[in-house]
């Protein structure tokens, strides 16, 4: 059964689909986050190696897939609305923005801040880390471009050129660990072979992920409508000046 | 208690992390909520002015007759 995608676009329709949703995404965020953290602080043993530092993990991983994956769908939604000019997918990625720069930002400290005690380092410019700064600055400048344009309808042009553009940071981030030298430990959940840590280490961390993935879900929905009211809002006003001028 | 907190020697590090994690997530869905409420709160007499509009044209005929 196929589903059309298209009755989504309508702005109201979307809306009263997120709203169904919201409840539950809420709810989801407040039990995994409980549980997770519980996992996480608590019940999850030390490292052998890295003691207790290895609990900074859960929240730096997951902080990480995030930002990759809201990128990935921001260059999607963006793909979609300049291609069929669909203007909720236009603003899903600019909604999903600010939260993406969150996650990515707190990837970066996070990162530094686990660096320091097993690396000695806070930060080297190896091709993880840049490639992860670079993405921070896209998500900046992504919102940048929003700001910078009166005209919506270009400003979503001109940010979606950026999205997409800056998607190739994507594989780069993402296979850095295997092109290039560097202190950053490669994959070891998302492997062709299967997770290659233990499952008292690895049911926090998707604990965690998935309350950060519900999180996001629920930062979406209150974000994405206030963009398609602040749409809304931006016509009226429009059509206000207008009648104006003309009585005048 | 004194153990948790010290997190065997990483407490400046493991703490700052969660910290940071928890203000800046906290303060992303304030900043979220608070504008979605200030644009339904500058949307709302565009939206009533809409529905007095679309009622006063049977008001006039009934007024007119």
């Amino acid at each position: 059964m196929a589903v059309d995608l298209h009755r989504f676009a309508n702005p109201a329709r979307f809306m009263r689909l997120t709203d169904a949703i919201f409840p539950w995404s809420l709810g989801l965020t407040v039990l995994l986050l409980a549980s997770g953290l519980y996992y996480a602080l608590i019940a999850s043993p030390q490292d052998y190696q890295q003691g207790e530092t290895v609990r900074i993990m859960f929240v730096h991983v997951p902080a990480a897939w995030m930002a990759l994956s809201v990128y990935s769908m921001m260059a999607i939604s963006a793909a979609v609305g300049w291609i069929w000019k669909h203007p909720v997918a236009d603003l899903s990625a600019k909604a999903a923005a600010p939260a993406g720069a969150c996650f990515c930002f707190l990837a970066l400290v996070t990162g530094a801040l686990w660096g320091q005690p097993m690396w000695g380092t806070y930060w080297v410019w190896d091709a993880r880390l840049t490639s992860m700064l670079i993405l921070f600055f896209l998500y900046l400048g992504y919102m940048a471009i929003w700001e910078a344009f009166d005209d919506q309808s270009k400003a979503a042009k001109a940010a979606a050129i950026l999205v997409i553009i800056g998607a190739i940071n994507i594989p780069v981030i993402k296979f850095s660990v295997d092109w290039w030298n560097t202190l950053h430990q490669p994959a070891s959940v998302a492997t062709m072979e299967g997770p290659k840590i233990h499952s008292s280490i690895l049911t926090p961390l998707l604990l965690m992920a998935g309350a950060y993935t519900a999180l996001f879900v629920t930062i979406f929905i209150i974000r994405v409508k206030a963009e398609i009211l602040d749409r809304r809002l931006r016509i009226m006003r429009m059509n206000q000046v207008q009648e104006k001028g003309l009585k005048g | 208690m004194q153990e948790f907190l010290n997190m065997g020697g990483y407490a400046e590090f493991v703490w700052p992390s969660y910290g940071v994690s928890v203000l800046l997530l906290v303060a992303l869905v304030i900043a979220s909520v608070r504008r979605l409420r200030r644009v339904e709160r500058d949307l709302k007499p565009f939206e009533d002015a809409r529905k007095a509009r679309r009622r006063r044209p049977a008001r006039q005929e009934s007024m007119s007759s």
